[in-house]
């Protein structure tokens, strides 16, 4: 059990480049934090930093509050999944399980313990006496957390341990270290591109992007309060809807037609000092809805008119697929996010692409008009330049 | 059908070609191995088949310090050339498979120039530094030799092994708190076993079969290995042929070589590192 610190830690490679900039992070003894980002957004390697495989250029880690720079991965007595599970083929699952053990010498019969109680937790009873090569996805996953619990370390590192299993099994594998996690209450760092995976597994979430940590909080905190483009634009699935506005006293003009911002939201904007300038308006789907299902709310929010283009219901809702004329918003941090999803390159036509979520009463029918009505209160508004959120 | 008929045509085809293989392989050691079991009186009469079967060969050559003493020479700097160029090689293939050190590609570029050296054109050379500094005719004058021609050859084959164990695995050698040494002897090393037995076979072989140095390198029984030692062979009689006797030597040092491929083939298994990674 501990608690682990990153003060300014930076990650800087022989040839330049800097993988980790000024990281300063805080995990709490117990706690379940993700780390979440695209690929090449230097998340492996700040796990990578905190397990002593990677030198730290700059900054301080401290576990359980000892200063551990140049510690060694065996002295910081932290144990790590990683994402190809990295199983000893020539041994059993038995002795894959017991290695760290006996490195540290511990008695034979205390090891056979520890390793029995894992397998009973894990459910790998019957499979103790086979090698790795004979055991399916999901058990060979399970025999590298298997591996990491044995040991009772300080703390569990996770490198995207579930991102080789089948979707279904992903799944199940998600709650089951949920599960364990809480059970044994050990700290645990857990690294993973996937923001669905980071929303359900953390008490507390990470967005790095480019190096940089952007935003660190619970989940709910990160969607409903982004700081910034970036984590508006991760965060959520289908992602939020960018539009681009012109901000002029309390009215933003977008393509979707002119915004009245409510006062609060305002007053918001006006203390970051931007009374008139070009802005990215941010609406989540589900901030959207059928305008005659609305009924009193109607008043407090903008309702415009839309033709559908793709209508898709998943019975609990609908997803709206509409086109608005206009240009496409600009801002650097949207481009990482599309670089990321390999979406650069698709920019489908002219006009941007709206993603709606109705409720799944609504009448909404493909190639028909519908007045689609916004809530207004839940729009963000962002500095296109620094991707900062201003309604904050 | 014609699909048939070729295929019975090709199995055909197949046939014979595997079958001049192996007589072309086969028959000159069967030869040999008849003319061990020779009668001295017979050696010449053409028949595959022996008609007089003796073991005098066998006892003969055995009889003798001449080829009991090369034999020992033999094993002893064999085994010895295989132990060192297999821990050493693995050291430095796991340093060429891992590390970036400067001078890396020097290096390779050197041991490979080594392995292609003409042994011959270094025997005069060798022979007149091993008399002034005292290693001509000793064990070790013939293993540093053997050594210098494993060595780049074992650096390579261990090393295209190492490449192939997945990084991962050390790093989880090393959060599970092994030592460099101890994941490189408990993870890498039993990984690489292919790889390892190989190369020992390899360079076994290569010490074992030397003539070159063996003739050269040496002027006594005390480190003259089988290969030389059967050159300085004579009959019973200056009148007798020591064909008999060079056969069936022949035949005893082949058979530590089949012995050596049949126990150690079985080792050499591909595949062994499945499971490793991935689900």
């Amino acid at each position: 059990m501990a608690e682990i610190t990153l003060e300014h830690v930076t990650k800087r490679f022989p040839d330049g480049a800097e993988a980790v900039k000024d990281v300063n992070l805080e995990i709490a003894d117990g706690e379940f934090v993700i780390l979440v980002g695209p690929s090449g957004c230097g998340k492996s390697t700040t796990l990578n930093m905190i397990a002593g495989l990677e030198d730290i250029t700059e900054g301080e880690l401290k576990i359980d509050g000892k200063a551990s720079n140049d510690k060694t991965p065996k002295e910081r007595d932290i144990a790590m999944v990683f994402q190809n599970y990295a199983l000893y083929p020539h041994m059993t699952v038995r002795e894959n399980m017991a290695f760290a053990l006996k490195i540290a010498k511990m008695d034979e019969g205390e090891i056979n313990k520890k390793v029995e109680e894992a397998a009973e937790i894990l459910d790998l009873k019957a499979h103790l006496d086979r090698k790795p090569a004979n055991l399916s996805g999901g058990q060979r996953q399970r025999v590298a957390m298997g591996r990491v619990i044995v040991r009772d370390p300080s703390a569990f590192l996770m490198d995207e341990p579930l991102s080789n299993l089948d979707a279904k099994l992903r799944v199940q594998m998600r709650t089951e270290v949920s599960r364990l996690q809480k059970r044994l209450g050990t700290t645990t760092v857990y690294v993973t591109h996937d923001q669905v995976e980071a929303m359900t597994l953390g008490d507390r979430v990470a967005v790095m992007s480019g190096g940089a940590l952007q935003q660190v909080g619970p989940p709910q905190e990160l969607y409903e309060s982004p700081s910034n483009l970036f984590v508006a634009g991760f965060i959520g699935s289908p992602s939020m809807n960018f539009l681009p506005g012109n901000l002029e006293g309390g009215t933003i003009k977008t393509p979707l037609g002119d915004m009245q911002l409510p006062d609060e939201m305002r007053r918001k904007v006006e203390e970051h000092g931007s009374k008139s300038q070009g802005v990215v308006v941010g609406i989540r789907p589900e901030d959207f809805e059928d305008a005659e299902l609305v009924g009193d709310k109607r008043e407090q929010g903008q309702v415009i008119e839309a033709e559908i283009d793709v209508l898709e219901s998943l019975g609990s809702d609908k997803f709206a697929y509409f086109t608005v004329q206009g240009e496409r918003a600009v801002a650097k941090q949207l481009e990482e996010i599309a670089r990321d999803a390999g979406a650069e390159d698709r920019v489908s036509g002219d006009g941007i692409q709206v993603t709606a979520r109705l409720d799944a009463a609504s009448k909404a029918q493909e190639d028909a008009k519908l007045e689609i009505w916004i809530d207004v209160s839940k729009m963000h508004v962002f500095d296109p330049d620094s991707g900062k959120n201003l309604t904050l | 059908m014609a699909a048939t008929n070729s295929t019975a045509k090709q199995k055909v085809g197949w046939g014979a070609a595997n079958l001049i293989v192996i007589v072309a392989a086969a028959i000159p050691v069967l030869w040999l191995a008849s003319l061990s079991f020779k009668d001295p009186s017979t050696l010449g009469d053409g028949s595959f088949i022996p008609h007089k079967w003796t073991l005098d060969n066998y006892s003969g050559i055995f009889s003798t310090s001449l080829f009991t003493r090369a034999l020992i020479n033999s094993i002893g700097i064999a085994l010895i050339a295989t132990f060192l160029a297999v821990v050493l090689g693995s050291m430095a293939a796991y340093a060429v498979a891992r590390l970036n050190f400067p001078g890396k590609a020097l290096l390779i570029a050197a041991s490979l120039m080594i392995a292609m050296f003409p042994p011959i054109s270094l025997v005069s050379p060798l022979f007149n530094l091993w008399r002034i500094i005292g290693l001509f005719d000793t064990w070790p004058g013939l293993i540093i030799p053997y050594l210098t021609f494993s060595l780049p050859l074992a650096i390579y084959v261990l090393s295209a092994f190492f490449r192939e164990i997945p990084w991962d695995l050390e790093k989880a050698a090393q959060v599970d708190g092994a030592t460099p040494f101890q994941s490189f002897r408990k993870i890498i090393i039993p990984l690489a076993a292919p790889g390892v037995f190989t190369t020992a076979i390899l360079v076994f072989i290569f010490a074992w079969n030397d003539f070159v140095f063996a003739i050269s390198l040496t002027s006594t029984t005390a480190a003259r290995t089988v290969p030389a030692a059967i050159a300085f062979f004579t009959g019973t009689s200056q009148f007798t042929t020591p064909i008999g006797s060079i056969a069936a030597a022949a035949v005893v040092i082949t058979v530590p070589i089949i012995i050596m491929v049949l126990i150690f083939q079985r080792r050499i298994v591909a595949g062994l590192t499945a499971g490793a990674v991935k689900g």
